[in-house]
């Protein structure tokens, strides 16, 4: 077991920091530092609170927002939806009731959870963080242990701080090389999800390590970790580097003694010599701009490819589905990617829906302007994004290209607000679902990067945008 | 918590890998805050046309399997988001056991937490039950978590493997939050130890 010899993972070390009680065979009591709320999977749990007669135990460790139903056009008007309302009221209210910190639709702090809790500095190097939602990974990104929980444990960690659990195996993921120029984060990890397929991970903690992901800014890095559950991983992190550090000086829930948190995180990352349950290794250099074409994550190919045709799967499950999908998605095996139109543009979502995503975007977009035909939307993914994005004036060159400029939440990244695809509708979009209905019932998507997704909303389809004429 | 001992029902045969939890429970109904009231809405994508009738194609939608309360597919059942709507939907809709070759992690901890048991079996097992599904109509299986046994009318006999803890759990029927406040003194004492308080 690799944590029986000295040398230690950075999940062993998180994990050992933050055991309460451990008995053989037995789930461990794991102590959470920081657990994220939202206003969709917290309604039941405190309920179930307040039917027990039980407490918030740490209320200064739990933080709230409103992301998923919000709705993202003018925030002066009244939320016509009343089940979403009544949710997002129902949250402030028990915020209010249990002493809980709530960043409301009005709060300059708001937006959603995943992109919040490192812009503020809640996210930290050495932590283990919660949330009820599968893309809490992202947080894994600062160097931290940070998973997706259900709403059963969700009501346990409000009522002890704490979560029983049984400690994930280890699979890194190393990667050589380097990404080539017009190749982004996105690129890579769907990449390296279509190798690794949807199930590879489960069970495991993914950890990112090599050159390649060294080289990554930090938010590309939230990108990475932000998706290590779509290949199965309920966690995926990086080790805490220099960039790690410059990143979180300064933020508003950064320590006061800085110095002194960066000695501390110093120590976490994975001794030289610690072992892995399991080493997968890929090389950057291979990786070009990435296009979903299916269902689920592992139906990917590069915009230089084509549609596969289902008859050449050996696996008869993967053959099945590709069949299933290719129905769903109106494609014809063979087409290639390049070929293939679409109607809608999102650029948004706890994937890549920060400043760097929304740059690399408007770059693309700059004096050109969305292709007849095609509605194009970017919604920041906070408010602080979106307040940055529009001191930078690309919110100008969004808008002067014919994208329509949004107030920050999930939006139409599962569609849970008016923010959606009609039956049919062919969608390029920024998300980490691709699954049938994510966007809507009956839209089609296909997952690409902020710079694909840019590059497709000018040209009326995929095109390789490592081709692109900047202007 | 209703606890499960053992439990015979009808199996619904789902042939399809990684059914996501957005097949199980689409958002439009993550909306509520109640915790009841989700087994109308069940795989409702597949199981309603878009004018809100009955889609006469979906399985589930057939005689044998509307009492069904054991479900059949293939690997990864439940990925995708952490809902724990999808599991409140499939139990309230009447399922107490799943059987797959495996299960999304997250969604395989949720269905302790709801009553269910998630029992993984190897594709070959699951293909031979696939096929007695085909071959016999309302075919039902007898599952025994004391013995950690399934069997049928026509023979078969397998045990499957759970963790023991789970299994407790589910046996008695015991509140998660209820176990761990036993340890309150431990919490505090890291808590001390951490400068937590
Ligand atoms: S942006 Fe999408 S994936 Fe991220 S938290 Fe919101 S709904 Fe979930």
């Amino acid at each position: 077991m690799p944590s029986g010899t000295s040398a230690k993972t950075m999940l062993d070390k998180i994990w050992d920091d933050h055991v309460v009680h451990a008995e053989p065979g037995k789930q461990t009591l794991l102590y959470i530092d920081l657990h994220l709320v939202h206003e969709v999977t917290s309604p039941q749990a405190f309920e179930g609170l307040r039917l027990s007669g039980r407490k918030v135990r740490r209320p200064e460790r739990t933080v709230a927002t409103v992301d998923h139903n919000v709705p993202t056009t003018d925030r002066g008007l009244p939320i016509v939806d009343d089940i979403a309302r009544r949710q997002i009221e129902t949250l402030e209210r028990n915020c209010r009731e249990f002493g809980i910190r709530f960043f409301g639709l009005d709060d300059p702090n708001q937006g959603i959870v995943h992109v919040i809790g490192p812009e503020l500095g809640l996210t930290q190097p050495g932590m283990t963080i919660v949330c009820g939602d599968s893309h809490t990974a992202t947080h894994g990104a600062l160097g931290a242990l940070a998973f997706g929980i259900g709403t059963s444990e969700v009501e346990h960690v409000l009522a002890t701080q704490t979560l029983l659990q049984y400690k994930p195996r280890s699979l890194r993921i190393h990667v050589e090389g380097r990404l080539q120029p017009g190749v982004g984060a996105k690129d890579l990890i769907l990449y390296i999800i279509g190798q690794v397929t949807p199930s590879g991970g489960v069970g495991y903690c993914i950890e990112y390590t090599g050159p390649a992901i060294r080289a990554l800014g930090m938010e590309e890095r939230m990108t990475v970790c932000n998706m290590s559950i779509e290949a199965g991983a309920r966690a995926g992190m990086i080790a805490p580097d220099q960039k790690t550090f410059d990143y979180l000086r300064g933020r508003p829930f950064a320590p006061k003694d800085f110095d002194a948190a960066v000695a501390r995180w110093e120590k976490f990352p994975s001794d030289p010599d610690a072992q892995f349950d399991r080493t997968l290794e890929f090389s950057a250099d291979d990786v070009e701009p990435q296009v979903t074409w299916g269902t689920n994550l592992g139906q990917v190919v590069s915009v230089t490819g084509r549609v596969p045709d289902p008859a050449e799967l050996s696996d008869p499950d993967d053959r099945q589905a590709a069949v299933r999908a290719l129905d769903y998605m109106g494609l014809q095996p063979g087409t290639a990617i390049t070929d293939i139109r679409i109607d809608r543009v999102f650029i948004g979502s706890c994937t890549n829906g920060r400043i760097e995503d929304l740059r690399r975007a408007a770059e693309v977009v700059r004096g050109y302007r969305v292709a007849k035909g095609v509605a194009a939307m970017v919604v920041p993914g906070s408010v602080a994004v979106k307040r940055q994005a529009e001191a930078e004036g690309l919110d100008k060159v969004f808008l002067q290209a014919g994208f329509e400029w949004r107030h920050p939440g999930c939006s139409m990244c599962l569609a849970m607000n008016p923010d959606r695809l009609e039956p049919g509708q062919r969608c390029a979009a920024t998300t980490n679902r691709n699954f049938e209905g994510r966007q809507g019932r009956g839209g089609r998507t296909h997952l690409v990067s902020p710079a694909m997704a840019a590059a497709a909303a000018v040209a009326g389809h995929f095109v390789d945008v490592r081709q692109w004429k900047y202007k | 918590m209703r606890p499960l001992v053992t439990h015979t029902g009808v199996v619904f045969p789902l042939d399809r890998a990684n059914v996501d939890t957005d097949q199980i429970i689409p958002k439009q109904f993550l909306k509520r805050i109640e915790r009841t009231g989700f087994g109308q809405f069940l795989f409702y994508d597949w199981r309603y046309l878009p004018d809100g009738s009955e889609n006469p194609d979906f399985e589930l939608n057939h005689r044998p399997y509307r009492g069904a309360s054991i479900l059949l597919a293939r690997r990864n059942f439940g990925c995708g988001s952490s809902r724990e709507h999808a599991p409140w939907a499939l139990e309230q809709f009447g399922f107490r056991v799943l059987i797959a070759p495996s299960f999304a992690d997250i969604f395989y901890n949720n269905c302790f937490k709801n009553g269910m048991l998630p029992i993984r079996l190897d594709e070959a097992t699951v293909e031979e039950l696939f096929r007695r599904c085909r071959a016999h109509i309302g075919y039902q299986l007898m599952v025994d978590l004391q013995q950690c046994s399934i069997s049928d009318d026509y023979g078969l006999r397998l045990t499957f493997e759970v963790d023991q803890f789970r299994r407790h759990c589910l046996l008695s029927g015991l509140d998660d939050v209820a176990l761990t406040l036993q340890h309150e003194q431990l919490i505090e004492a890291y808590e001390r130890q951490h400068g937590i308080i």
